[in-house]
């Protein structure tokens, strides 16, 4: 048995004063080994990004370490000063981080910026380290390395200024990588790219991987060892086996029953209802304007496109960012105006209706917007927001908010919330007052626009549960508009694929995912990650052999 | 990395009022400006003589503190008049073109960028189209030549200023209203039906008023000393009017012999507008911590 | 950027255009301009001759299109006070006003620069909170006060420098403190908010990560990024400073183009007056339009 690469024990790192609990970590211990990855899984607010981040010593300020070691390579680094952190740091160990956009700095060239790791470093001559940084774009995969090389950031797209970011940590062979959740920020088939090059690393290099993530396939599509981490404490550690297949602890068993699944769930719907909305050839294209004198350019950002979504029924919009899934909504709802088609709601046309004839048509679609923190107005109370839109169509302040009253129970949450201002709740209970503020006005349509994309995995569920109950409840029709297939899969009857401004594919949800059309769609699946792991029915399992541990 | 603490308990007006009564730029300001603005009003009861009565007998007495008598405490000028009583009633000339220009002011201001902001396209690009040609004028020149062709009188001051400096009003609070816009919040009002001005005064105006309030006190504190500047060049308020910067005017003659006469009413601008200012800077903190600049 | 710069030039010939104008405009707004050039004391047969000779007696767009194509070749008529070519006038007093005003900025700048680059690396320290109130403190002495306590102290008692005049360098030492530490505090604190808005980027996460040194940091990642507000600002300022002149040269009596404006407002010059009104706005705009180039010259985002 080789020595660990590195070796975390008892680490603990304290919160400022006022936060939830004294500490952000609490007596962490992991080891990671050579040519092995160990994913540190959790939800928001778990220490596990803050875990990494000690270990490269970038902590910010406020956070502090008050016990514990991490040995790497000897040493510990905790008691280290800053000048020997930066030795380490870009040569030893490196670290790839979350949001890949900003990671970047605008003012210097991509080669320019991988060159520096080499520059802070060694003292290779200008030419050597030239053809090491195109040979390191070449290795994470990018076309035409010469032209990246000479490119700004701004030039490039959110994957491929993560894959730069990959290369400069690679680029000194350094035998310790740190991941925060690299790939949470990018597309699906990007992210099973990048997974790959990871698992790839693993050999080609023998480097150890410490990967955080807070989604388990994830952790199934390339973890060899899983630390599940929850409010600072690790509450289970193992091969990615044990964790996975057999959880021992209760918080673990939830989070995987959290999973969304992967494939659709049948339930008997029937079919030939009423159509409540018939979207025909609806279409969006903006002018850009290009250099003086050349006639500005056409850009599609939504093609024609048509559907119709029935009474009761639930319609999963699934596409990528640049896909035109939000461009549709909007214009379908005319937020933004479309440049043509037809939109038919409740027997009137809302691309044509006046400004009056739009107010009365809105009352029956309404959405719910994918960020809980923007789609509450701070500075007012939650009873002010919820009877907003009854009031809105002449029903009278008391009587919005009786019926607020009930709206918000329906939500599972206490009467009282009505006072409070939107900063005292959390992420998902905001969502479900977006949600109870949306059924105020009694629409026919519920539009979910990445309604659960924000929130935690588990906190996830259970709103996807409380808008599956809703719906059956009210009888409401649904468009679920999602990145994500598995979450598609969990709530859609039926399905649409869109990729670069128009629907590549449409049908039952079964259907799609058992037999798909188009490569857009089979890409999609082939994509989807940890599809090699049959998730465990939690309810099947033995009852746990952990002492205590309530969830 | 989030670090995630416990959602806050405590309603946001709850929170900015804890963080008020502990910041002590924002206490000790406001006690200052509090006082200043006791003394304007109170100013007949107050000052100890009439602030326009000349005396050949009293001239240029020096003030307490450099071995005049208690009769006048302060002093008194060229022409004989109390000095302390012209400082306590020139009080009530500043925050009176202060407060009435800065809100002129915030009108103009405000209707602008939030319209700028709000409906963006040519509403903006004519609003900053205006802006653009108000800063590109320089305030000082355009508003001595326009004292100097009305007319000097408290009310020409006033109305040239809240004409002049609604600038930071504009660009300000467009920069905010655009990104209030940005908020899904704005899009859920519309779905649910609100009308435009119900939006903009419900939604975006509760949410910009924290800019709105710290330009105010910052765009009060130029006008104060705007005034002084206009009347200390002859071309603000007129004599005999107890001016702040008249009187520093005219002390500028006695400069070498007197000096009192400049230091007094330039120590009282000083305190006020450094007052305004720290005040402007402890509501921003305290309403938006994080724009603290 | 070439579109870029198109925009912000067709956008500042516009707001020239309209500064025009209001300039021309300006010296109606005592009603009669031949009344006010006339004086008090003016017969009626005086006031008729004066607005004669001025051609204030034609309609008003005439009047205007026959000022702004005389001013475009620069002649801006005579001075009814100093008797002189006004371009001439303000031609020999701008030298005084263009000298003040750059030796301001700089002062400005290298005062106000590095204060706000410190105060933003230790925020909440001793240095950071001395910083924020010089600045608050330097923002609220009014400027000609400032001028009259240094001729006091500087000239006076102890006798260094001249209270007045440009005879030499040394009459430069006090208007140009003056004139510069009205600003310091507006670019100490953009620097500060630029700087502090950097060094919490990611890219900088990002660079401490590969390891590099803290100075490259500080020089080649945070200034790098920060200069752009910065100069922005500072450009801007030049134009602002031009305004601030007419009370600085006023206090030092030095024969600029600050001290002719006030001269001439003083005396109803009004062709001067509006001559001066566009010359400085025309500065400014100027100032603002090489900020932009300097803008997108410095940020290869807005290169495209």
């Amino acid at each position: 048995m080789r020595d660990p690469v590195l070796s975390i024990s008892d680490l603990t790192v304290d919160l400022p004063k006022g936060g939830d609990r004294p500490h952000a970590v609490e007596r962490l211990s992991l080891e990671i080994g050579a040519g092995e990855i160990v994913c540190i899984v959790g939800e928001s607010g778990s220490g596990k990004s803050i875990t990494s981040f000690a270990t490269m010593a970038l902590l910010p300020k406020a956070l502090k370490v008050s016990s514990g070691s991490i040995l790497f390579e000897g040493r510990d680094i905790l008691k280290m000063s800053e000048r020997e952190h930066a030795r380490l740091r870009g040569h030893r160990m490196a670290m790839i981080f979350q949001e890949p956009m900003t990671a970047l700095n605008p003012c210097y060239t991509v080669g320019d910026q991988i060159e520096e790791v080499f520059r802070s470093h060694t003292d290779f001559p200008a030419s050597e380290r030239k053809t090491r940084t195109l040979a390191l774009l070449e290795e994470v995969r990018m076309p035409d390395p010469p032209r990246i090389y000479a490119s700004y950031p701004h030039q490039l797209s959110g994957g491929q200024r993560q894959r730069v970011v990959i290369a400069m940590a690679l680029a000194l062979d350094p035998p310790l990588l740190i991941a925060d959740e690299p790939t949470t920020a990018l597309d699906v088939t990007t992210q099973a790219q990048i997974l790959a090059m990871f698992r790839e690393l693993r050999q080609t290099r023998g480097a150890g991987i410490m990967l955080v993530t807070h989604d388990f396939d994830v952790v199934a599509e390339v973890a060899d060892k899983v630390v599940v981490m929850r409010k600072g404490r690790v509450v289970e550690q193992g091969t990615a086996e044990e964790v996975l297949n057999h959880p021992q602890h209760p918080y673990t068993r939830q989070l995987i029953d959290a999973v969304p699944r992967r494939r659709g769930e049948k339930t008997e719907r029937p079919s030939k209802r009423a159509s409540v909305l018939s979207v025909e050839k609806l279409e969006k294209t903006y002018l850009v304007p290009t250099r003086f004198g050349r006639p500005a350019r056409q850009v599609a950002a939504l093609k024609p496109a048509s559907f119709e979504l029935r009474q009761g029924e639930t319609l999963g919009i699934v596409g990528e960012s640049g896909s035109g899934k939000s461009t549709l909504v909007r214009a379908m709802l005319r937020l933004i105006e479309p440049t043509g088609g037809k939109v038919v709601i409740d027997g009137r046309d809302v691309t044509q209706a006046s400004r009056a004839e739009l107010r009365a048509i809105r009352r029956h679609i309404q959405i719910v917007f994918q960020d809980p923190y923007g789609s509450l107005n701070p500075r007012r109370t939650i009873g002010d927001q919820l009877i907003e839109g009854p009031v809105n169509f002449g029903v009278s302040s008391a009587e919005a908010m009786r019926k607020a009253r009930e709206l918000v129970r329906i939500v599972r949450l206490e009467e009282d919330v009505l006072h409070r201002y939107p900063n005292q709740f959390s992420g998902g209970q905001r969502q479900r007052l977006c949600i109870a503020r949306a059924l105020m006005v009694e629409p026919r349509i519920l539009v979910a626009d990445e309604a659960v994309s924000a929130l935690d995995v588990s906190v996830q569920k259970e709103v996807l549960k409380l808008l599956a109950e809703i719906r059956d409840r009210m009888g409401l029709s649904m468009l679920f508009i999602t990145h994500d297939l598995r979450v598609a899969a969990e709530v859609s009857d039926h399905v649409i694929v869109m990729s670069q401004g128009e629907i590549v594919e449409r049908g039952p949800i079964d259907r799609v995912f058992a037999d798909p059309q188009h490569s857009y769609t089979r890409q999609l699946l082939a994509a989807m990650p940890g599809q090699g792991w049959e998730v465990p029915d939690i309810s099947t399992l033995a009852p746990a052999a952990i002492n205590g541990g309530t969830p | 990395m989030t670090v995630v603490t416990e959602a806050a308990r405590q309603s946001p007006k709850r929170q900015m009022f804890d963080r008020a009564l502990r910041h002590r730029g924002l206490l000790f300001s406001s006690s200052i400006l509090l006082a200043i603005v006791l003394i304007a009003i109170f100013a007949p009861l107050i000052a100890p003589y009439d602030p326009y009565k000349q005396s050949l007998v009293a001239r240029l007495k020096p003030p307490v503190w450099l071995g005049g008598s208690w009769a006048h405490p302060f002093g008194t000028d060229a022409l004989g008049r109390d000095l302390l009583s012209r400082l306590v009633f020139g009080a009530r000339v500043s925050l009176l073109i202060g407060v009435v220009s800065a809100s002129v002011s915030a009108v103009i201001g405000t209707v602008l960028g939030i319209s700028a902001g709000f409906f963006g396209g040519g509403v903006d690009r004519f609003v900053q189209y205006l802006i653009n040609v108000r800063l590109a004028m320089p305030v000082i020149l355009v508003a001595l030549a326009s004292v100097s062709l009305l007319g000097g009188s408290m009310m020409v001051v006033i109305m040239v200023l809240g004409l002049l400096l609604w600038d930071r009003f504009a660009v300000v609070l467009r920069a905010a209203t655009m990104q209030v816009r940005s908020m899904e919040y704005i899009a859920a009002a519309e779905m649910l039906g609100a009308r435009r001005r119900r939006i903009v005064w419900k939604d975006v105006l509760p949410n910009v008023m924290n800019h709105l309030i710290v330009i105010l006190t910052l765009e009060m504190a130029h006008a104060i000393i705007l005034e002084a500047a206009l009347s200390f060049l002859g071309l603000g308020v007129q004599p005999p009017t107890p001016s702040w910067g008249l009187m520093l005017s005219e002390g500028k003659e006695m400069l070498l012999f007197d000096s009192w006469l400049i230091m007094i009413p330039g120590v009282a601008l000083f305190v006020l507008v450094f007052a305004i200012n720290m005040f402007g800077d402890g509501i921003r903190d305290v309403t938006a911590p994080e724009g603290r600049n | 950027m070439f579109r870029y710069l198109l925009g912000r030039l067709g956008m500042a010939l516009l707001v020239a255009l309209t500064v025009s104008i209001i300039s021309f405009a300006l010296i109606y707004m005592s009603g009669d301009p031949a009344v006010a050039l006339a004086g008090d004391n003016a017969t009626p047969a005086v006031i008729a001759e004066i607005r004669a000779h001025y051609g204030y007696d034609r309609p008003l767009p005439v009047q205007y299109v026959d000022w702004l194509f005389h001013a475009l070749r620069g002649d801006f008529g005579v001075s009814p006070y100093f008797k002189l070519q006004v371009s001439t006038l303000i031609a020999e007093r701008l030298k005084i006003t263009m000298t003040l005003g750059m030796l301001g900025i700089s002062f400005a700048i290298l005062v106000g620069v590095p204060m706000g680059v410190l105060a933003a690396m230790r925020p909440n320290s001793l240095i950071d909170r001395i910083a924020l109130f010089i600045a608050v403190v330097g923002q609220a002495i009014p400027s000609f006060w400032f001028g009259l306590i240094l001729i006091v102290a500087f000239a006076v008692k102890l006798g260094w420098l001249p209270a007045s005049g440009a005879d030499d360098w040394k009459g430069f030492v006090l208007p140009t403190i003056v004139l510069g530490y009205y600003a310091t505090p507006a670019i100490m604190r953009l620097t500060r908010t630029g700087m502090l808005e950097v060094l919490s980027a990611d890219y900088i996460r990002t660079a401490r990560a590969k390891g590099v040194k803290p100075r490259a940091i500080l020089f080649k990642h945070a200034l790098r990024n920060a200069i752009i507000t910065v100069v922005s600002l500072a450009a801007v300022q030049v134009g602002f400073m031009l305004g601030g002149s007419v009370v600085t040269e006023s206090v030092f009596a030095l024969h600029g183009a600050g001290y002719l404006a006030w001269q001439s407002i003083s005396r109803n010059d009004l062709p001067t007056v509006q001559a001066l009104i566009l010359v400085f706005s025309l500065f400014y705009i100027f100032f603002t339009f090489l900020s932009d180039v300097l803008n997108a010259w410095l940020d290869p985002r807005l290169r495209g």
